[in-house]
Order: C-alpha cells, then structure tokens, then sequence
C-alpha cells in the first residue's frame, strides 16, 4: 500500500539534502565519514530544520526524576519525553539524518555544478535498462504479478469469510491485482581506474595526509557516482615508488628524499600492463608538497607526462598540500609547462577548508 | 484503510467493553483498526489522525518513528484519537494478550476524553475536521503553489503554541443590561441622571455635571479606541487572525493551526492523568478478568516496561497510575481532609485510624476511593491534579527526587529529595506545558502600528536565540516591526525585528510604554 505519508517524507528528505548542501563545505572536512562506499548510511547532523519557538533557556532548577539515586549521582540528560523543560544539553536542535554516499555524492555534484563526466573510449554510450524491480496497482495485465495478486485475493476471501477450503476457488477483483513496475536504470558501460599517487617523503606530515585522505575520499565518492566497478589503485613514493594497498596509502610514513619521476614511471607501468587507454577511463592523481629533489627530475617528470602519461589519461590531477618545508616549486613547474593542456589541472590546499574549492577545480572540465 | 479485525480480536473488543462499563467506564463507541507497522507510524506521524494537510514535519516525524521502530528502540502499542466515534489502531504484529492490555487501555482513555471536562469543549468531529483542513490547504497549494504556502506554514508553526489553552472555557461578557440600580438612578449611555422633577432637575443634575461627565466618558472612550487589545491577551495566534495584515487564504491556514492547537492542548494539559487512568484500568481489568495463565509473563513483562522509570525523566504512565492508587487508598482509609492535611507527624499519619476502631476493609467498586477517582477524572488536569495530591509520604515512597544541572561537573546531578521543591518543580514544568507564557500587550506600539509581546517571567528565562527567530518570523504574518520583552539575568530587555535586522536593547525609561505590563 502506498502511504500518504510518502509524500511528506520525500519533502523532508528535498529539505534535509539542501540544508547539506548549505553546509557542504563543513562536511567536506568531516573525516569520519571515511571509508564509507556507495550504499553505505552515513549519519549527518543537520542544522535548523527545526522550527523556532519561544522555548525556555537555561534551567538552573533542573526537574523531577524517579529512583535510587543518592545526591550528588548523575542522572541520564532529561530529553523530550522527560518531565521538566530540558535546554540544558548542547545541540538539540541538531538532527541526524541518515542518507547513502551515493545521495551525498549527487549533492556534492549539484553543489559544485560538477557536470556529469563524458566517459570516452568505445564504451562511452551508456545503457539504460529497465528493471523489475517494484509493483504497483495499475498497469497492462502481461505484467500482472500472479503471485502477489493470487495471495491478496485469497487473503480477501479469509477475511471476508467468503473462503471455502473444500472448493478453494479463488476469484480476483479489480483491486486485489498487483502488476510489476520498472524502474529505467542507467548503467555507465564503461570502465574507470583511479591512479592516486603519493608523496610519503619525510616533510609531508600527519596533517598533510589527513588532507589528502579527505581530498581522495571525495574525488572517489565522486567518480564512483559516475562510473560502475570503478578501480582505485595506489602508488607512494619518495625516492623510489611502489604500488600499495589503500590501508598502507594513507597510513605509510617514510623519511627521505623525493623524486617525483618515480611515481610517474610506476603509474605508467601500471598503465601499460593493466589499463589500454583505449578501454578504459583513467584519472590521475598526485598528491605531495612539491618539493622535488632537483630540477632535473622535474624536467624528467615533464617529459614522461607530456609523453607517455597525457596521451592515455582523461585526466591529470595535481594537488599541492601546503607543508611546513620545501620550496613547493613542483606546482609552478607544471604551470609553466602545461598551461595550455587542459588534462592537466592543478590546485594548492593548505588545509581542509580548500577541499572544496579543490573539488570544484579538478571536476568543472566534466572530463 | 478500513480492515475488518479478526474474529479473535473483536470478540474480544466486545468482552473487554462489556467488563469496562460495569466497572463504571463510560466511554464514546470506539473502532478498532487493524494495522501493519508502516501504517501505524504514517498515522502516528499524522498526530494519530489518517490524514493531514501537506507538511514535511509530518515527514520527519515519519522518518524517526521508522528509525527508531527498525531499530527495535520503540514500538508504538496503542494510539487512539478523541473523537466521537472514538478510533483506535492496533499493531498487527503484537500478540492476543498485547491486543488485549491495549483494548482495555483504549477503552479508559475514550472514557477520559468522553468525560474529562478538559476536553469538553473539544472538536468530537475531529476526523472530519482534519480531513477538510487537507482539503483546505491542497486548495490554497493549488491556487498559490507548494513553495508558497509550505513557507507560510512553517512560520505559523513558529507561534503555534501561543494559544491560551482555557479560553474555551470563557464566555464574552453577556449583552449589558443596565443594572437595576442603574437604572433607578437613572444611568442612560453613561451618563447618570437622577429622577427629579422638572423644575427642580437643573439643582438635582447639574448641567456642570452632565457635561462633565460627558467629557470624561469621551476621553475614555477614545482611548479604548487607541488601545489595542482592550487587556493582555495570550491567544497570539488569534491576534493574528483577526488583526494582522494576511490574505484569506493565509487567515485560514492559520485559523486551521490555531484550531489544531486547541484540540491537542487538553492531551498536553492532562498527560499525566490520561495515561495514569489508562494504566490503572488496564491493569485493573487484565489482572482481574482478561489474563490467561499462559499469558501472565508476557502481560508483566510489557506492563512493566510500560511504567518503568529511566533516569532523570519521570514516566507519565508510572506517576499517574500510583497516583491514582494512592488517592483511591487514601480515600478508602479516610486519610483526607481537614485533619489529616494539618498533621505533621509522619507517625501519626502512618498509623491514621489504627487507635479508632478499626473500619471495615473497603476496596474496589463502590468504594469511596474508587468514587473518589472518578471524581478526579472528572474535574482535574496534570497541574491541578498534583497540586492536590502528591503528598510527601508519596514522593518518599516512589524515590522521586529533585535534580539540576551542576556547572563543576557539566552534568544534571541529583539534589535532594525535598517534597516542596520537588511539587514546585513539578508544577512549574506541567505549567503551559512547559512553555513560556507569552502575551500580545500592544497592537499599535507607540502608535506605529507595531507588534509587542511580553513574556511573563516566572523563574526561567527565555531562550534569546530562538526568541529572536521567531521574531522574524512573527514579523512575516504582522509585516510591521514586532517587539518581544523578556527578563534576562534579571534585566528587562526588548528584542525587536523590523524586518531588515534583529535589535535587543535594555528597557529604560525613555522607551515608550506598551498598553499593558504583565
């Protein structure tokens, strides 16, 4: 039975979504919300949906309550049901609302105005199917759900008694029929490999990879929205690169120098053995402070990105997070060198609140 | 939404009624509904009703109950709707005895509502009612757009609850017929002649006098005319209605929410006793008459689920239902009156009428503490209700205690177990339903017009936050700059919102007075 209430339900949750994203750029920076994927309920405070009262503030008298306790014990904070006006707790009008990564991913999209990414390769169409995946009331009787509609017509006959065991002779009415209902559902035919890459070198520090978990948690939530069975691989490196799982990505710490073109040689391997650009949609992403360990290994990066990195990628992004030491010259290097390529995009964070500009950056192109 | 119930359940729909009425319930016809758990939360949401006007609050309410019943955290057993017919909504999935308890609970509530006086003045077409409110505002959603009245709705929900809750109880004072002695005197628009003969009536009323008095009856009159309202009002949202600047279809909305408020107001003002005579007879009737043997666990386990206390919260069901066994008891052992009020040794009164001879046990039906609450049923509401009868051996037995928030530690922590703080404090939050009282004290502040309320402090302050955001919205309906005056830490402040940004100032003598003080 369809209720009536569904429809305001649907309205609160219009609202709920819009007061997130009011408030996006604050959740951006929430870290708790990592390593949840896809389907996943995350919990949201959200503010103000409330409406506002005159209401008492402050009690300093307190309220009743009932049991053993001796004075001085803690009772349990008095809310709603509770005798007594309650005020005293922090945040109550603070509400949680549980939604799927997936919502949180499309209002981070309709937020930022992010465009929906255009897949290249031969895949690039994208199927709609429709799936049987709901009933309703109504519809053509080849969809009718003989089953259901079986099972309510007997289920009528009980109750009105018009039932007989010993000649179970079931006969439907026009409202005991249900019928199948489909849903046209979009699936992205192609594939996608996100190649993070990360500078573990001595000077980028806790607070840099918490940077860069966050921005990497949202770039996923993000291409994941746009692409089904999408890959994460995950390369770190300082002097060397090596690839790694997602666990030692973002908790790996190593001392020692950088040279960037380590990471790039790892990730073009990786390219040439498991992803043919021709197949496959391939974002890259590099994470460091941007201080390299010579200018020839910067010239040595330029060169393997311009070559044989661009060409196969949809995109390269930059990211450079702000740390205590180095020059950070990296980021002017692919400037001057890459202005004019449009796969190459590049940002500074110096903390979390730049996440969302960052976001904003690297996905506007809807590559 | 209409199912018939199973033969089980509605035989025993008709037993429990027959067992509730000779025990002396006397309640409106009530209909049992069978429903699944979606359906009884979608209702629930809706306050109880099957339909509502269009509100995503209804929405959220929707989504906690959800939440909280997939959670297993709370399942609603019963619900049942002041209405004549009364209707109630059983949850499909409780077993035969929870079906049962709740009958039996229902029945007491519908005889509360039947004869509480309360809830005399209350709407029994409510279901009606409720159903033409949806119409109503579906048509403005037609005629205006959702955007448009779902904003309007959400601002009168702001001063929803500033209604007064007895004023249904007043009549306007009646048509004025002179008095008698008036009219010996000779009082005629006002004025007062006394009879004199004609020649003598230029001595008997002078014309200095006449026109005196008809000078000061013109000055006052003109300044009832300029004063607005004629005495405080606490019915804001009635204010509102007849006073504000609002297009008809927004006067009804608000109209439609102001007579929500009332209905509900009485379910607020008696929570206490309702639930409390609920629970009592429920109790009464599956323990005396209804249980089976094999049922007796399961009935003891959710009764007693249903009066347990948590910490730091008082349960309604719990302080009702002892409440109600105490003053029957009390009643049945004489322990009242004038006597029995003034003694102050607790020995004394523990052992009330042990040296008299000793009287004949009397309990249950036809007894005077049975009489006697059915009486109180009857006359009181939550606040008069424990302001009559929590005694101090009752807060001593049933552990109650008196808690506050401690600034060392951050927490509420208990204080003591004093009877009078704990009554006062009692009071104070069943007092307005634990709102602030606030009150319209001019309609045309400082002749411009303006709207100023006052809130009547009485020990707690308000909450300024929330106080200046309902201002705003406040201002929304009046459209001219509206003033809200408070007691905080003990100064006298004036919040003001004109419509372009929120002011608070501390009242001093150079600000113009209101109409009235409260």
């Amino acid at each position: 039975m369809v209720l009536k209430i569904h429809k305001d339900h649907q309205r609160f949750r219009q609202i709920v979504k819009g007061r997130i994203r009011d408030d996006l750029r604050r959740f951006l920076t929430r870290g708790e919300l990592i390593g949840k994927e896809g389907k996943h309920l995350v919990s949201i405070p959200v503010r103000g949906i409330d409406t506002p009262t005159f209401r008492y503030g402050e009690n300093d008298d307190g309220g009743v309550g009932q049991g053993n306790a001796k004075a001085g014990d803690a009772v349990g904070p008095p809310d709603g049901e509770g005798i007594g006006p309650g005020g005293t707790e922090p945040g109550q009008h603070i509400m949680e609302v549980d939604i799927t990564l997936d919502e949180l991913a499309d209002i981070l999209g309709e937020e930022l105005k992010l465009p929906r990414i255009k897949p290249k390769g031969k895949h690039q169409l994208t199927s709609t199917k429709d799936r049987y995946s709901g009933i309703r009331q109504s519809g053509p009787e080849s969809l009718r759900h003989f089953k259901r509609t079986f099972r309510r017509a007997l289920r009528r006959q009980i109750i009105t008694g018009t039932y007989n065991p010993d000649r179970p002779r079931i006969v439907f009415e026009r409202r005991d029929k249900i019928y199948r209902s489909w849903r046209t559902v979009l699936q992205p035919q192609s594939n996608a490999v996100i190649i993070y890459m990360m500078d573990v070198s001595g000077s980028m520090g806790d607070d840099q990879k918490e940077v860069v978990r966050l921005e990497a948690f949202w770039i996923d939530a993000w291409l994941r929205r746009n692409y089904q069975g999408i890959e994460s691989r995950y390369i770190v490196h300082d002097v060397r690169a090596a690839e790694v799982d997602r666990h030692t990505f973002f908790h790996l710490r190593e001392d020692g120098g950088t040279k960037i073109s380590s990471a790039f040689k790892c990730a073009r391997d990786l390219i040439e053995a498991r992803y043919a650009s021709d197949e496959w949609n391939i974002y890259l992403f590099h994470f460091s402070d941007g201080d390299n360990s010579s200018e020839s290994d910067n010239r040595e990066c330029c060169r393997i990105l311009q070559d044989q990195l661009l060409p196969r990628v949809n995109m390269f992004g930059y990211c450079q997070v702000a740390s205590a030491y180095g020059s950070g010259n990296f980021i002017n290097v692919l400037h001057e060198h890459f202005s004019q390529n449009e796969s190459v995009i590049t940002s500074r964070v110096n903390s979390k609140e730049d996440i969302y500009d960052s976001i904003k950056a690297f996905f506007t192109p809807g590559k | 939404m209409s199912t018939r119930l199973p033969k089980e359940i509605a035989e025993q729909v008709v037993t429990i009624a027959e067992l509730a009425r000779e025990e002396g319930l006397d309640f409106f016809q009530t209909i049992f509904e069978l429903l699944d758990a979606d359906q009884i939360n979608q209702i629930a949401a809706y306050g109880g009703f099957p339909q509502r006007y269009p509100h995503w609050r209804f929405g959220m309410e929707y989504e906690r109950l959800r939440k909280s019943h997939s959670y297993g955290l709370s399942r609603i057993y019963e619900m049942v709707i002041n209405n004549d017919p009364c209707y109630a909504y059983l949850l499909n999935d409780n077993a035969m005895v929870d079906h049962k308890t709740v009958i039996a609970h229902v029945y007491a509530h519908c005889d509360f509502f039947k004869n509480n006086i309360w809830f005399q003045h209350t709407n029994r077409k409510m279901m009606d009612e409720m159903a033409n409110h949806a119409t109503r505002v579906r048509r403005y959603i037609d005629r205006h757009g959702f955007e448009e009245v779902e904003r309007f709705i959400d601002v009168c929900l702001s001063i929803e609850d500033l209604i007064d809750p007895y004023s249904p109880f007043m009549r306007r004072t009646p048509m004025e017929h002179p008095h008698t002695a008036d009219r010996q005197r000779g009082v005629e628009n006002g004025i007062t002649r006394y009879p004199a003969k004609g020649y003598m009536d230029r001595f008997i009323n002078p014309p200095e006098t006449i026109q005196a008095q008809r000078k000061k009856l013109h000055a006052e009159k003109a300044r009832e005319r300029r004063v607005e309202p004629v005495k405080p009002l606490r019915d804001v949202l009635l204010y509102m209605i007849e006073n504000a600047p609002l297009e008809d279809w927004q006067a009804d909305v608000l109209a439609i929410i102001r007579e929500e408020a009332y209905y509900y107001a009485p379910q607020g003002q008696t929570k206490i006793m309702n639930e409390g005579w609920a629970t009592y007879w429920h109790s009464h009737l599956m323990t005396r008459y209804c249980l089976r043997d094999d049922e007796l666990i399961t009935y003891c386990d959710h009764h007693s689920g249903t009066v347990a206390s948590a910490p730091g919260r008082l349960n309604p069901y719990k302080i009702g239902l002892e409440l109600l066994r105490d003053i029957e008891y009390r009643w049945n052992t004489g322990r009242y009156g004038k006597e029995w009020e003034e003694l102050d040794d607790v020995e004394k009164r523990r052992n009330w009428g042990k040296d008299k001879n000793p009287m004949p046990r009397v309990k249950g039906k036809e007894s005077p503490g049975r009489e006697k609450i059915f009486q109180v049923r009857k006359i009181h509401n939550d606040v008069t209700f424990i302001d009559e009868f929590l005694t101090p051996e009752f807060v001593d037995r049933h552990n109650l205690y008196h808690y506050r928030y401690d600034p060392t530690t951050g927490r509420m922590v208990v204080v003591n177990r004093d009877f009078d703080k704990i009554k006062r404090q009692l009071l104070f939050s069943l007092s307005n339903h634990g709102r602030p009282y606030i009150y319209v004290v001019d309609g045309n502040y400082a002749n411009r017009g303006e709207l100023y309320l006052a809130h009547k402090h009485n020990g707690v302050d308000l909450q300024i936050k929330y106080a200046v955001e309902t201002l705003k919205n406040l201002h929304k309906i009046w459209g001219r700059p509206v003033h809200l005056q408070a007691r905080i830490d003990d100064e006298m402040v004036l919040f003001s919102y004109d419509g372009h940004q929120s002011n608070q100032q501390t009242i001093t003598e150079d600000l113009p007075k209101p109409a009235h003080d409260v």
